[in-house]
């Protein structure tokens, strides 16, 4: 048998049966789009969760008040009071793997400029905050050190406060901002920082020196966070250990007691969402297997359902002289062009989808090229193989066998 | 003197359905010469379709030998088998077995798709020979549920010429039709067997069985009785005769 009579039989088994090919097609295609899309998704939101993590920077640490539990009576996180400006003070001094640390008071406020008012959140902070934070100051300057000595009402403010205290544009810097009944001055803006992992929109804040936050706006002598730098990535741990022998130490915390602060690094938190993350992916992962399986179950029903059909098919070519290796060539070639065609399609599908999926729903995505690879293989092959089998069965009878085959 | 294209010593054949064995051919001897129109015949149940069967080459007997063209069928693989088929054995089925949603032009190619030597030309032109040849030329394009059952049978016949067999086993192929489409079915074979095809045709019906030269009569899986056919109907002549309004009725 030649090979160009092969093709064109198999041609026209498919051009006969279009309905036929096409649902044969359709489970190709459902299985490897979705899986494509899917995994697309999964790796997309991984990838984003990441990024955003680490544009937060991965050696920050931040420290937040923990339990008293020498006074006996438990209170909530915000009234508690153990951390001080004492502490934050003994780390610059005692802890050589932090580079820079800061500490945080922060109180909620409407701000108001003439008739433009919004109400945010005004964090004290001292001059390395921008830094441990990965902030920019887009024009104007940070406050420094004297400022925070001397109480300056100086304030630097994020793009979301611009946008609403300022809506026709003047230039902000210079201007008054007032918080509550204090007036400050607005010597910087912040550059773009877009909404973290979580959705909060990290442009609406404004920054203070943590000294007028403490005394004029809250009038309280304890800080509510500490914020630190591990002076490298690799010095997290150590850093961390460093922090917390020190605050245990000025704490006077007996070796037996438990903390009075919780210790958090950001490096924690990037690895806790990547594993959630992972966890995700492995989920949607174990969907697009299923949309496989289910693929795989369709394209299988669809060739046996046929297999009557094609198997008086298969008796009738035998009689009229076939051989056993001529029916299956045939069949070999309609399940590979059914099943390559569907797979093309199923790709192109696939990754239509999962670009329409972050246009319109903004969801970001990521095709890896393995997925796309696996799922178009394994689709093929099960394509393929449903297709063959069925026929070399059918091909391997006696021709009359086949023909009153019901 | 022509010489025997088929010889059948013995043969036998039994089915297995469940625990019982059904005995269909019990010992046929039979020996048919080039040339000949020998009609199969005998009651539902008697074993003219297994015993056609087994000689087109669709089924294997269970003892017994068969020769075809004085190649003896035993010692031959399913490749060789189907390159007889092929080559030498021209099947009509009682129930047609057309491939569905082909063109007549199509179904009447298939046996030439099988065979290496013709190109797609010759193909073409060769099944639309047969085509002319049973009349329906003007009906190649037309697919088998678009024709009747006389003109499927019809091409059934067509597609079992194409290859220009020795032999061609039509297994009750007036069997559902009517008079008039008989007689012209019956007036074609009579031409193919008058340019010299073997022509084994089953049938119950006696006097269909008159068209052809010698008759054959199975029962219960035994020849009964085998006899020449004197006053052979003549088809053309018989169909010419027929009167006009038996198409009215
Ligand atoms: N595939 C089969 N399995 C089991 N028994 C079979 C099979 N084919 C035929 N038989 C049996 O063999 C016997 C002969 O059957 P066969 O089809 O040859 O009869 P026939 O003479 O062609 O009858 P009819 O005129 O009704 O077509 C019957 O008893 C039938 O039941
Ligand atoms: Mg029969």
């Amino acid at each position: 048998m030649n090979y160009t009579n092969s093709i064109k039989i198999a041609v026209n088994a498919i051009r006969r049966n279009k309905f036929r090919a096409f649902l044969t097609m359709l489970g190709i295609i459902i299985g490897v789009a979705s899986v494509i899309a899917m995994l697309a998704i999964g790796q997309g939101s991984k990838k984003s969760i990441q990024d955003e993590m680490s544009s937060m920077g991965t050696n920050m640490i931040f420290v937040m008040p923990g339990t008293d539990q020498r006074g006996g009576v438990r209170m909530s996180a915000s009234e508690m009071q153990t951390l001080k400006l004492d502490d934050v003070e003994a780390i610059r001094q005692s802890c050589p793997a932090i580079s820079a640390v800061s500490p945080v008071v922060s109180s909620s406020g409407q701000a108001v400029v003439g008739n433009n008012n919004w109400p945010t959140t005004v964090y004290g902070v001292n001059d390395e905050y921008l830094g441990i934070r990965k902030y920019e100051v887009e024009t104007g300057r940070n406050f420094s050190d004297r400022e925070v000595q001397t109480y300056a009402k100086v304030c630097l403010v994020g793009q979301t406060i611009v946008e609403n205290l300022f809506p026709d544009g003047e230039n902000p810097i210079g201007q008054s901002v007032r918080i509550g009944t204090i007036p400050f001055k607005i010597i910087g803006i912040l550059s773009e920082k877009g909404e973290n992992g979580m959705g909060q929109d990290q442009d609406d804040l404004i920054m203070a020196p943590y000294t007028t936050v403490q005394k004029r706006m809250l009038a309280i002598t304890y800080i509510q966070n500490i914020f630190a730098s591990a002076a490298s990535e690799g010095q997290n741990d150590e850093a961390i250990e460093q922090l917390s022998e020190t605050l245990r130490r000025t704490h006077k915390i007996k070796a037996a007691d438990a903390d009075d602060f919780n210790v958090r690094s950001q490096a924690e938190m990037v690895q806790t969402f990547s594993s959630i993350s992972d966890v995700m992916t492995g989920l949607l992962g174990a969907i697009a297997g299923i949309s496989l399986l289910v693929g795989g179950i369709g394209i299988m029903n669809i060739m046996y359902v046929s297999v009557t059909e094609r198997t008086r098919e298969i008796g009738l070519r035998l009689s009229v002289g076939g051989r056993g290796n001529d029916i299956m060539t045939q069949f070999l070639i309609e399940s590979i062009l059914l099943s390559v065609s569907g797979g093309i399609i199923g790709i192109l599908l696939g990754l239509g989808a999962s670009a329409g999926v972050s246009a319109f729903m903004n969801w970001p995505t990521v095709i890896m090229p393995m997925s796309v690879i696996y799922a178009f293989a394994v689709c093929s092959l099960i394509g393929v193989f449903f297709g063959w089998y069925p026929a070399r069965k059918a091909a391997a009878l006696n021709p009359i066998d086949a023909l009153r085959y019901e | 003197m022509s010489k025997k294209i088929i010889q059948v010593q013995e043969l036998k054949k039994d089915f297995h359905v469940g625990d019982i064995t059904v005995h269909a051919l019990k010992g046929i001897n039979l020996e048919i010469e080039e040339g000949e129109f020998v009609a199969i015949m005998g009651t539902s149940g008697s074993g003219k379709s297994t015993m056609l069967n087994i000689l087109g080459c669709l089924d294997k007997p269970t003892s017994g030998t068969y020769s075809l063209d004085g190649v003896s069928m035993g010692g031959l693989n399913k490749n060789e088998l189907a390159g007889l088929r092929n080559n030498k054995l021209g099947f009509v089925f009682q129930s047609y077995n057309l491939l569905p949603r082909t063109t007549a032009l199509e179904n009447v190619e298939l046996p030439l798709y099988y065979n290496t030597r013709i190109r797609a030309k010759e193909r073409r032109e060769r099944a639309l020979e047969a085509l002319e040849a049973v009349g329906l030329a003007d009906r190649m394009h037309h697919m088998p549920n678009q024709m009747s059952g006389g003109q499927q049978q019809r091409v059934a016949i067509a597609r079992s010429l194409v290859n220009d067999p020795r032999v061609i086993l039509a297994d009750e192929a007036t069997g559902n039709l009517d008079t008039r489409t008989s007689y012209e079915i019956m007036t074609l074979l009579q031409e193919l067997n008058d340019q010299g095809k073997t022509i084994i045709f089953v049938t119950h019906e006696s006097d269909i069985a008159r068209f052809m030269k010698r008759n054959v009569v199975f029962k219960d899986g035994r020849i009964v009785k085998e006899e020449w056919v004197k006053d052979r109907f003549n088809a053309k002549q018989m169909l010419a005769d027929l009167p006009v309004d038996q198409d009215v009725i």
